[in-house]
């Protein structure tokens, strides 16, 4: 039994965030002297710079620097893993709204006014805009990706049946609430602290010090929280801190710089859209015999994360099936776009969605429910079990959920009311799909699965909790403060969660790949045992009992039927002159993947889900509306099941959100037109199924050995919401008639009502349903 | 001669700065000049509703009136006369308001950015409605964007927040607000100048006529509501020599019920306007219930919607159906024209200088009128429409004797379709009889495409809207994918 951990313990900020007294960056208390930051962008998508004149941004009171690339005092470059991201344009704009100079001034609207005085003379050139333009063009960032086992190409010729197709599937803005924002202050000796809303405070530490021409040790970071993240602020912070923090050495000022939403927007990159074609041959019962998938990725301008994040659609193109012969392609996509970055998922929704978009084709050609199909694919347990990366999956419970969620959703007797409704309902139709998620928890980049933690007892029994977790709210800083609290057997009030920052954990990764509770628990949980050693050799001198008999429970160490209080030990430690901090570290343990081979265990475990959702669309206009959704999610042993739901409910709006209304559109000169709320629409609270039935997999700990054997959380049920999708394309071939229709993503009502339409142009021209196929 | 204005805040009048300028939104003075931080911003457009606070005002028959609205695009003068309440208002001391705490409870906050503003809109449901109900509960949380929980804890707050009944700290002490509001009421016009500009808010017709006269068009503005004036200031940087604002004018805010029309003054709001809306058609009022949110709602006003000319105001088609009649004022008199005839060009109007929109006059249906009203998004919610389509026929059996059909978003300005009236008219109304007139309506509109919708989609859109306005008038049913209310 465990008093802390597995508990619906609330958010710690939450009394904070509901009477607005949470600080996040821009409500801190402001320096003196502050100067606010504002930016130029590019007016042009691709163009040569021929001269940047910021006199009359200058001559504007209150205007205190101007400053571009050529004013960073080190190398300029801020790029995370490839170089080549200037932190200001440098010579050339490679798309709409990069930004090339910086402002600061006595207040925000004056930076803002004079980023607008600044006049930039251009010589365009030509841009690419489209993914396919991309691979006609062959532009890439970084060489492809591929996976292959076996021989796709045989074993879909030999296949009884082919299909071929190509998908569409469009980008997320994160639409974090708060949008990116830095204070830098400069301190002695050159250093700088830098206050920012990020999900990588090393990183930034990191680029900082490089931009300033200095080393880590003079930069320090802290973030205390942020208003969503979603991995909008994974590498994409970086580049605020690093224009405040140059703009606060060059004026010795303290420097804000809080992006308004629209520049946010413009300037930081969003969820890869992908192109993907794919050839699939399967035999009679919709077994898939062979596969060869090609996943185009648009990075934009710059590399950032894409190379990581193609990787992991490609590692996740399998969604939950076997795939006996398969070629996978992953191809990094250079256009001049803003540059794409990490997102809930971080292409593995993308690879996901599209092989089940590839089953359901699949189920279309052959006449058959797709849950039939999905089940005939179906990773198996004994047999059938390895992934086209050769990773045996050893903890599949699909097969259990399956059944679970087929029961509890009632979704045979659904099919058939639904069928029945659609066939005497001339107008609206329904929809329904079932899908399962497979997920890999780890870093594909295996180095980065790392984590520290610094734990400081204090001889009144209190403890600060520090490690390096970011909390967007999601929940970690609560969840790794249980794992102490459990570990030392004391009260949650006890522990006092502090701000991340680099001068109390160094190195760390980022909150990032669903990781953070699975690293920074481990980790604090690490430091706390050593803690609890020393504290139990303690405690025993003072019960007379043996260090190892001593129980640390309910505030109190016992042992030998005797108790003495929590605080009394550690004040007994102190007199005694024990140490009372420790930092803790860990590594994930078994993993690794050579790149050359496309062989080996890039994931520790998986996480699993699965949901069915339904929906109705008025065939006349495509609107719709998701009457009813059944989740059923693995959390392992989850460590707070009241975050963890949050999780869920959460992610699958946000996936929702993802395949159907959020729509970027880009116009043809290469400028984004839906950079703010009024134009770029997210979830409300009316598109919450109407029918919400939410539940976690409960009694199945993760085989692993994780955190007190719970499982990461953050991304997974993102792509739950690929069900409402193909819930959609399910009412498409009710609603046409004919079952050869085509649906991108996202499914607005616009691509639902076309689709309807170009299915039954399709059908009238071609005699049979299955002209198109082989 | 300059005056300060005043509001009520935490039960003090508040006289605001007489440097702060006429263009700052209660969200900057806010934050920026109180350094009260509780109240976040999100976009800077009245969509997100992270900004979102409550405005009390003393109602004629000495109630308070309490209203959500986003404090982004609302500037401090219009607080004058007013109580404002914020997120940090509400707790006392530690103890946190029914509200506070049952967003707590349900774990209704994750990253905690957008909660503000949704504790805010609770509180401005909670102080209007008995109790909660679903539907009107996303009515009233349709502004507020939450990215983390995907808000079923948030509606679950909603009811939650009730269980304690409904009095909260502040119900004792409304009698004395409404006095002390009443204390703050003005006997002149307020003129607040800085050397940036002035806020001017007259009090009678007489008195803006008077003032439209003086002022020439283009630097000076005229302001109601604030939700579209409020983005040219915080999205466009301009500033005007001066706003002038129509919400304190009484004749303005007038709705009259002339027997067989209606007549709506051009600043009462669209929640105020809601009553008279339902009762021209409830296929208007299901419309309205989407336009905007309710913080634009409690904010906008019809007249403002009419007089900016935007080609895509969602009330216009609505109205042009129906009819309706503009009066327009001035130091001259007033004059009455079509609506359909206000709208010149792409948001350019008929207004003359010393101009304003005093109020539009709608005809209520009769037996004859069957009316349906359709707005199309990629949002249910507060979303600008792809297409609004506006239908009004009368029938004689069910064979139409006119036809009036309006459109927005598929031309530059609200637009009838007069080559489908005509093939409407005098043709029995069934599905195949009016597929001329659908077809029609490809001569009639050439629409764009943007990024909400393409011209494509736009025109079979508005061609099915049509075909399902002829199918729910013939079956009597409504066809649609919406929640039952």
């Amino acid at each position: 039994m465990t008093a802390v951990v597995h508990k619906p313990i609330r958010h710690d900020s939450a009394p904070k965030h509901v009477a607005g007294t949470a600080r996040y960056i821009d409500d801190l208390p402001e320096p003196e002297g502050l100067l606010h930051a504002a930016l130029h962008l590019s007016e042009r998508t691709h163009a040569k710079i021929l001269s940047i004149d910021v006199s009359a941004a200058l001559a504007l009171p209150g205007v205190i620097a101007a400053i571009t690339v050529d004013d960073v005092p080190g190398d300029p470059d801020i790029a995370p893993v490839v170089r080549g991201e200037p932190m200001l344009a440098k010579g050339a704009v490679e798309f709409h709204g990069q930004p090339v100079v910086a402002i600061a001034a006595i207040d925000l609207p004056t930076a803002r006014r004079a980023a607008r005085l600044v006049k930039v003379t251009y010589e365009d050139l030509p841009p690419i805009l489209s993914i396919a333009e991309a691979i006609e063009k062959q532009s890439f960032l970084l060489p492809p990706l591929g996976l292959k086992r076996g021989d796709a190409a045989a074993a879909i010729a030999k296949a009884p049946h082919r299909l071929k197709g190509e998908l569409n599937i469009g980008g997320q803005d994160h639409f974090y609430l708060e949008g990116q924002a830095s204070l830098a202050e400069p301190r002695e000796d050159g250093d700088v602290i830098v206050r920012c809303s990020t999900q990588h405070p090393s990183e930034v530490q990191k680029l900082v010090a490089r931009v300033l021409g200095t080393s880590m040790h003079s930069v320090t970071v802290e973030c205390r929280r942020m208003g969503g993240g979603f991995g909008g602020k994974e590498t994409q912070a970086a580049q605020f801190a690093c224009i405040a923090a140059v703009l606060a050495r060059k004026t010795a000022k303290p420097v804000k710089l809080r992006l308004d939403r629209d520049e946010d927007m413009i300037i930081t990159g969003k969820r890869h859209d992908f192109l993907s074609r794919y050839e699939v041959g399967f035999d009679s019962d919709g077994r898939i015999l062979g596969y060869d998938l090609t996943l185009a990725g648009r990075g934009g301008w710059a590399a950032d994360l894409t190379g990581a994040v193609v990787d992991r659609a490609v590692f996740h193109a399998d969604s939950s099936y076997w795939l006996p012969d398969v070629t996978i392609t992953g191809l990094c996509c250079k256009t001049n776009t803003v540059s794409n970055t990490a997102f809930r998922g971080f292409g593995g929704p993308q690879g996901m969605a599209t092989t089940e978009y590839v089953i359901d084709e699949i189920a279309r050609y052959l006449g058959r429910d797709p849950l039939e199909i999905r089940l005939a694919n179906l990773y198996g347990k004994d047999a059938n079990n390895v992934t086209p990366y050769f990773q045996t999956v050893t903890d599949n419970i699909l097969p259990e959920l399956f059944d679970e969620l087929l029961a509890s959703s009632d979704y045979k007797r659904r099919r058939q009311e639904i069928d029945a409704f659609n066939a005497q309902s001339p107008y609206l139709k329904k929809g329904l799909a079932l899908t399962p998620v497979k997920f890999g928890i780890s870093f594909t980049t295996t180095f980065l699965n790392q984590a520290g933690a610094l734990v400081l007892v204090y001889e009144d029994g209190s403890v600060q909790l520090n490690h390096g977790g970011t909390e967007m709210g999601q929940g970690v800083y609560i969840k790794v403060a249980q794992v102490v609290a459990e570990t030392f057997g004391i009260s949650l009030d006890k522990i006092r969660i502090t701000a991340t920052r680099t001068d109390k954990v160094p190195n760390t990764s980022a909150t990032a790949a669903s990781a953070g509770a699975d690293l920074n628990g481990k980790a604090a949980q690490a430091a706390a045992l050593q803690i609890r050693e020393r504290l139990a050799a303690v405690a025993g001198a003072m019960l007379g009992a043996a260090p190892d008999q001593v129980v640390f429970a309910n505030d109190q160490a016992s042992a030998a039927g005797r108790s003495v209080a929590f605080a009394e030990v550690t004040h007994k430690a102190w007199l005694e002159r024990v140490s009372l901090a420790a930092s803790g570290f860990y590594a994930t343990p078994d993993i690794h993947f050579d790149r050359a081979s496309g062989r080996g265990r890039p994931f520790y475990y998986f996480a699993y889900g699965v949901a069915a959702t339904e929906a109705l669309v008025d065939t006349f206009t495509g609107e719709y509306r998701f009457t009813r959704a059944d989740l059923l999610h693995d959390c392992g042993s989850s460590l707070n099941p009241a975050i963890d739901l949050g999780q869920v409910e959460g992610g699958y709006i946000q996936g929702l959100g993802w395949l159907t209304m959020e729509e970027l559109w880009w116009d043809d000169k290469g400028r984004l037109r839906t950079h703010a709320p009024s134009t770029y629409k997210i979830p409300t609270a009316r598109d919450l199924p109407e029918d919400f039935r939410v539940q976690l997999v409960s009694g199945r700990a993760n085989p692993a050995n994780t955190v007190f054997r719970s499982k990461a959380v953050g991304e997974p049920p993102l792509m739950l919401g690929i069900s409402g999708w193909l819930a959609l394309k399910d009412a498409v071939v009710a609603a046409a008639g004919t079952r050869q229709v085509h649906l991108d993503a996202p499914a607005t009502p616009e691509r639902v009502l076309l689709a309807i339409e170009a299915a039954k142009q399709k059908a009238m021209t071609i005699p049979t349903d299955m002209a198109a196929g082989t | 001669m300059s005056e300060p204005v005043r509001f009520v805040s935490r039960g003090q009048v508040v006289t605001v700065a007489p440097d702060v300028p006429h263009t700052m939104t209660v969200l900057e003075y806010l934050r920026m000049r109180l350094r009260r931080t509780g109240s976040k911003e999100g976009c800077a457009e009245g969509d997100c509703g992270a900004c979102t606070v409550v405005v009390a005002e003393a109602t004629p028959d000495g109630k308070l009136r309490h209203r959500a609205v986003n404090a982004c695009i609302l500037f401090v003068h219009q607080l004058d006369g007013k109580a404002l309440f914020t997120v940090d208002d509400l707790a006392d001391g530690e103890h946190l308001h029914p509200v506070q705490q049952a967003v707590v409870d349900t774990h209704a906050s994750q990253c905690g950015f957008c909660t503000p503003g949704f504790v805010m809109s609770l509180f401005g449901y909670f102080k209007t409605h008995d109790k909660a109900d679903a539907s009107s509960l996303k009515d009233a949380l349709a502004g507020n964007l939450c990215r983390c929980t995907g808000y079923r804890p948030i509606l679950d707050a909603g009811a939650k927040m009730y269980e304690a009944g409904r009095d909260d700290r502040f119900a004792p002490q409304e009698a004395a607000l409404v006095k002390q509001l009443s204390g703050l009421a003005r006997e002149r016009m307020l003129d607040h100048s800085t050397p940036e500009g002035s806020f001017l808010a007259p009090r009678t017709a007489d008195e803006l006529a008077e003032l439209l006269h003086n002022l020439p068009l283009g630097d000076n503005w005229m302001l109601a509501g604030g939700t579209d004036v409020g983005l040219w200031v915080t999205k466009q940087h301009r500033v005007p020599r001066s706003l002038v604002y129509l919400g304190r004018v009484t004749e303005l805010q007038r709705i009259t019920d002339h027997g067989d029309t209606i007549e709506i003054g051009a600043g009462v709001t669209y929640t105020d306007a809601f009553g008279a809306i339902d009762t021209l058609h409830p296929a208007f009022a299901r419309m309205v219930r989407r336009l905007g949110s309710t913080q634009i709602r409690n904010s906008g006003t019809i007249g403002g919607n009419i007089a900016n000319g935007s080609p895509i105001g969602d009330s216009m088609p609505a109205l042009i159906a129906l009819g309706a009649r503009l009066k327009l004022q001035s130091k001259a008199g007033t004059r009455e024209m079509p609506l359909e005839d206000f709208f010149l060009a792409y948001r350019k109007t008929a207004l003359q200088p010393g101009e304003f929109v005093a109020s539009v006059t709608v005809r209520k249906p009769d037996r004859t009128s069957r009316v349906g009203i359709y707005k199309l998004s990629k949002r249910f919610d507060q979303d600008i429409s792809a297409v609004l389509a506006a239908f009004h026929i009368t029938l004689d059996s069910d064979t139409v004797t006119s036809a009036r059909l309006a459109f927005g978003g598929m031309a530059g300005t609200p637009t009838r379709a007069k080559k489908a009236e005509g093939l409407l008219t005098g043709r029995r109304f069934t599905p195949d009889e009016i597929e001329p007139a659908v077809a029609a309506l490809a001569d009639d509109f050439t629409p764009m495409s943007d990024m909400r919708a393409s011209a494509a989609y736009r025109l079979l859109a508005a061609q099915n809207l049509l075909r399902k306005f002829c199918v729910e008038v013939s079956s009597g049913k409504t066809i649609t994918a919406e929640a039952a209310e």
